[in-house]
């Protein structure tokens, strides 16, 4: 019998398998950021067992409110960067380096096929694109996995979307994973893993697999998993040239991390986009979906252009497109916030940062900020943001604020227009 | 191991979820011990006031998915900061169930029929109960004597909870 992705992995991690539901894993990288990690840190003192497992497998960032603004913040950060100096733990990013955790993580090259990772943040999934295993938990698997580098998993069961067509010109890996979470529902994957694959997804960038493989978790998926390709090894190769002799090695290599042809799966899924239309959230749920063109003229007061589901210079590249030598509307306060330095860099270097601020924009640091309204953007009681970001929770980025999520083309072309609109760059 | 036992609380709704046993806005606080006063703050049950009917209890029995709502480990943790460890129930949310035994404590499930006679039974009379791990049985303790009633544990679910949770199980065996 054949295996999915995930069966394969957890086949080369397996440690344990407590009981017949349970298997306990290996892992190959914990990821920790400044909200969910100090509480983990604590608890660990407490008990006597202030240790971490390899702190080269280890790497934590400070990205959720950075600079910090109030004392609580700056506590977090605080717990974290003493734990990590005390623990001797090198990757760590602080302000001046530091940039969204689901964004800079992949960017330094600490995700590869076939690893298992774990972070406390729900869009570990993110990291899925590159054919790993990665999922958010607790504080308690948080703890194990610093302490030990273990986790304990349900064996997995997996979703596998074929995604088929190419999307016309102005839709984006975003406007397919709505179109893809407004048809399963917010808990169609519960406990799966889900694979993207088909012709579509061979033809994104590692960026777009990112932003499919980020929202896996807005459909109730523990993981989106995307087999490793000749676009796989082409992003990680400054990182892996030293272990392999060519990419096509490397690519031979990772293919003990492509789901077998008679793999057994909980459900088949084609899903057609080639004549998908650019899409927007309407309500407090990410599967409250439906097409730009419907939701056309709803007045917006903030666009957030940012986190890690599309704050990569891909992103920001399509939202200049729109903004070139446009100003956005008078009503509307504009802000984009790179997701890493390198980005940041990149897109000042490109000439970005200078359509964005010619537009109108605000240009922040990189942070997750406005994304989980705790700073950078907070929408104030009866705001409408259209925002790039995953979720459209009741709250989410403020008390009393509705959030519309969408692509950077659509967010950058709402900008210009001060209510929801398509892109000019959308070509049906 | 921690001590499965004390005053009964009942509370008498299935589907109580996360955010009615512990509200979101205390999640951004590092210690567990300061959700001790919020423990079941927004549960609105006839009869039932958390600001006083919390004293002195040690065990929850409740009707069916116990839990459900978000994953948020919040949940066991303000249970235990207010000395409950056991929750009995018809039947728990998945990951609720999970986090109990990975924090040390007990989430046992109980035929519907026995959750009705525990009601029936012991709901309105302040009745308490003691774990005996030898033989598996709860042993209920009212003005009407002691009770046993027999229940059924997983051999890894026993081991986490004598281990004092998965940090330790996993800390002893890994
Ligand atoms: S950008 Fe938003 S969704 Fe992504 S990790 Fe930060 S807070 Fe979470």
């Amino acid at each position: 019998m054949g295996k999915t992705i995930a069966e394969k992995i957890f086949d080369f991690h397996r440690v344990d398998a407590p009981s017949d539901e349970i298997q306990v894993i290996r892992l190959d990288a914990v990821f920790c950021h400044e909200i969910t990690t100090p509480t983990a840190i604590l608890d660990l003192v407490s008990r006597g067992k202030d240790r971490v497992f390899d702190p080269s497998r280890i790497k934590a960032v400070i990205d959720h409110v950075t600079p910090a603004k109030d004392s609580k913040t700056a506590l977090q950060g605080k717990i974290l960067r003493d734990w990590a100096r005390r623990h001797n733990i090198k990757d760590f990013f602080d302000i001046g380096r530091n940039g969204v955790c689901h964004a800079i993580f992949p960017e330094k090259g600490f995700v590869r096929p076939g690893y298992t990772i774990i972070m406390g943040d729900s869009h570990t999934c993110t990291h899925g694109a590159f054919g790993a295993f990665a999922a958010g938990v607790g504080t308690t698997d948080l703890e194990v996995g610093i302490l030990k580098g273990v986790c304990a998993f349900h064996t997995p069961r997996t979703i596998r979307i074929n995604i088929v067509g190419r999307p016309p010109s102005g839709v984006y890996s975003k406007d397919i994973i709505l179109s893809i979470i407004q048809r399963l529902g917010v808990n169609g994957a519960t406990n799966r893993v889900i694979e993207f694959d088909g012709p579509a997804v061979q033809a994104m960038s590692m960026e777009g697999r990112m932003t499919l493989c980020n929202m896996a978790v807005e459909a109730g998926a523990t993981c989106g998993i995307c087999r490793p390709d000749e676009t796989t090894v082409a992003y990680l190769w400054e990182f892996i040239k030293n272990e392999f002799e060519s990419p096509r090695a490397a690519l031979a290599a990772y293919g003990a991390f492509r789901p077998d042809a008679d793999a057994v799966y909980d459900a088949v899924i084609a899903h057609d986009v080639s004549e998908l239309e650019p899409l927007t959230t309407f309500g407090y749920k990410p599967d409250q979906v439906k097409t730009v063109r419907e939701m056309q003229g709803v007045p917006i007061d903030q666009v957030y252009i940012g986190s890690c589901t599309n704050g990569r210079l891909e992103d920001l590249r399509a939202a200049a497109d729109v903004l070139r030598g446009r100003k956005i509307s008078d009503r509307v306060r504009g802000i984009v916030s790179p997701a890493t330095p390198d980005i940041f860099r990149q897109a000042m270097n490109e000439g970005i940062l200078e359509v964005f601020m010619q537009a109108g924009f605000c240009v922040t640091n990189p942070t997750c900020g406005a994304c989980l309204g705790m700073s950078n953007g907070v929408l104030a009681e009866g705001e409408v943001c259209a925002s790039t970001t995953n979720r459209n929770f009741n709250g989410r980025m403020g008390r009393g604020g509705m959030v519309h999520l969408m692509s950077p083309a659509t967010a950058a072309a709402s900008a210009v227009a001060g209510f929801i609109a398509n892109s000019p760059l959308y070509k049906p | 191991m921690k001590a499965f036992g004390g005053k009964i609380l009942f509370l008498n709704r299935s589907d109580i979820n996360t955010d009615e046993i512990i509200p979101a806005k205390y999640l951004t606080d590092i210690s567990k011990e300061v959700l001790q006063p919020y423990l079941f703050e927004d549960l609105k049950i006839e009869g039932f006031n958390p600001k006083t009917d919390l004293r002195n209890v040690g065990v929850v029995v409740t009707r069916a998915n116990f839990g459900c709502g978000s994953s948020r480990e919040h949940a066991p943790w303000a249970l235990e900061a207010n000395g409950i460890h056991l929750v009995i129930a018809q039947s728990f949310a998945r990951i609720f169930r999970q986090n109990m035994f990975n924090c040390g404590m007990m989430a046992v499930e109980l035929p519907a029929s026995t959750i009705d006679h525990l009601f029936d039974a012991y709901s309105a009379s302040g009745a308490s109960l003691q774990t005996d791990w030898e033989n598996r049985c709860f042993l209920i303790q009212s003005k009407a004597g002691i009770e046993k009633i027999a229940f059924t544990v997983s051999k890894y679910d026993r081991s986490l909870v004598e281990a004092g949770g998965w940090v330790e199980y996993a800390d002893a065996n890994y």
